[in-house]
């Protein structure tokens, strides 16, 4: 019963955390590229894995969403996911509208009933009165808003945001930060985020994992206790700097 | 910007017109007889005199040229769509598609003639011949050169395989379907002139040739007038058909 096949494996449990991974093994061609992962994320958690570009941080999203099967190991998801890539990944021949609503519109929901609850969020995620335009026509900071109003479109339980941000000039990229921390507590849904930006960690986690190159394993998990009301204060905050040399030390 | 278009517009005209006007000329001065070379004005006349019988083959040409793009269009979205479902009929059938083009039109179109008369249907299988390969190419190239990241994006929303066809491959190989529809569109009546040429009853192929063993250059140029006035109509047509159906593209460049 402890090793079944990864096709079983993936399934609810009542009463327990939102996400749990024990033990997760993934070889690529022989290659190990992940090595005993084991994480668990709590309702209403927002948790970061941070690690080298290049070590196997995806992969680790793409078991979780069961794009990728696991070699061994055991994964328990209570809830539905959400996925938002680097990329905005918007379909160009699309509204807003229709872009922002596609995963309603996968699911079989009706037209009227899908426009109007993107309609609700529109206002929410500053793209109120874009809903009619192309993909081309906004700015990189509204299509990443665009794509992350999408990804809650296709699950309002959890979201797992790959290096969202990290394709986004420096300016727009701290405006979005606070922007989500924002969503965040609006939305109290739960959100694992991939970076390899430390101070983005530091600044939007409640806990953090930090991970090492391949073969990917947990080096460390750092709970942050301070700030969690206004974590924008963070910034400021001598335990940050603390902590980035500790993470910097173990990377 | 709109007037610069309108001055881009012109030039062609502007050179065309010089030519006509050399060659009207050029015929004059040297006393050319109409059996070798006739002057742009002989050609009018000789069109303003058989418009009607002209009009009519032209229809027959047309007609072959249209039900040979329209089963292009649907034989080829059947099969690319098989292609893209099924990597073992891709590697069954793409080399022998390429192959298919290397077999000239002249050699075949006798041998079509022979198998199914001198109707229009011989002549309907080479325009499917010639526009079928532009366009299931074109479709089937379009359809694998999505980004892998969208296909993930679409596995992580769960949607079925036609739902991806619906929503990302068919608009994603849109504008190389539509490169190679309009590649197609100058092929179409060509061939369909081609083998009129080589055997048949009705089309302007047929009366071409009939005008030529007479000697009657001027009737040939009418007929080559014509159809290049149809297939720039035709082409025009799909380009204008086109851009509605990639609309996202214009609005791309208006911003």
């Amino acid at each position: 019963m402890k090793m079944p096949l990864p096709t079983i494996s993936y399934h609810k449990k009542e009463g327990a955390s939102l996400i749990t991974l024990k033990n997760i093994e993934k070889n690529f061609n022989n290659i190990k590229v992940l090595k005993n992962i084991s994480i668990n994320i709590e309702k209403g958690e927002f948790v970061s894995l941070i690690g080298p570009s290049g070590c196997g941080k995806s992969t680790i999203f793409n078991v979780i969403s069961r794009l990728i099967p696991q070699d061994s190991g055991e994964i328990y998801v209570n809830g539905t996911i959400g996925y938002m890539q680097q990329k905005d990944l918007l379909l160009p021949w699309k509204t807003i509208m229709d872009n922002v609503a596609l995963p309603l519109t996968i699911k079989g929901v009706d037209k009227k009933t899908r426009e109007n609850k993107v309609k609700k969020y529109l206002p929410i995620i500053g793209l109120e009165g874009y809903e009619k335009n192309y993909p081309s026509q906004l700015s990189g900071g509204m299509k990443q808003r665009a794509s992350f109003l999408r990804t809650l479109m296709a699950s309002e339980d959890i979201m797992l945001l790959d290096e969202a941000f990290a394709s986004l000039d420096s300016i727009t990229k701290s405006k979005m930060q606070i922007w989500l921390l924002d969503m965040k507590s609006r939305l109290n849904n739960t959100i694992l985020l991939i970076t390899h930006d430390i101070d983005e960690a530091l600044l939007l986690s409640d806990r953090i994992y930090v991970l090492s190159s391949k073969p990917t394993t947990i080096k460390k998990e750092i709970i942050l206790d301070f700030n969690t009301a206004n974590k924008k204060e963070r910034i400021l905050s001598s335990k940050t700097l603390k902590l980035k040399e500790e993470i910097l030390k173990v990377l | 910007m709109k007037k610069s278009i309108n001055i881009d517009k012109l030039y062609p005209i502007l050179s065309i017109v010089t030519i006509t006007f050399i060659w009207q000329i050029i015929v004059d001065l040297n006393n050319i007889p109409k059996y070798i070379l006739p002057s742009p004005t002989d050609i009018f006349l000789a069109l303003k005199s058989d418009f009607n019988l002209i009009i009519t083959h032209t229809k027959v040409t047309l007609y072959e040229s249209f039900v040979g793009f329209g089963f292009s269009i649907i034989l080829a979205f059947i099969l690319a769509i098989m292609m893209d479902s099924f990597k073992i009929i891709k590697k069954l059938f793409y080399p022998l598609l390429v192959i298919s083009q290397t077999i000239p039109t002249i050699a075949i179109a006798p041998i079509f003639i022979i198998w199914f008369g001198f109707g229009t249907l011989p002549k309907i299988i080479m325009v499917i011949m010639a526009c079928f390969f532009p366009i299931v190419i074109s479709l089937v190239d379009g359809l694998e050169k999505i980004d892998n990241d969208y296909l993930r994006l679409f596995k992580t929303m769960s949607a079925s395989k036609l739902q991806t066809f619906y929503h990302l491959k068919l608009p994603y190989a849109m504008v190389h379907l539509l490169s190679g529809i309009k590649i197609a569109a100058t092929y179409m009546i060509m061939s369909a002139v081609v083998s009129e040429w080589l055997g048949g009853e009705k089309g302007i192929g047929v009366y071409m040739v009939r005008a030529k063993n007479a000697y009657a250059l001027d009737k040939v140029f009418a007929s080559i007038l014509v159809i290049i006035i149809a297939s720039i109509l035709t082409i025009y047509t799909i380009d204008f058909l086109g851009n509605k159906l990639i609309r996202w593209k214009s609005e791309e460049k208006g911003v």
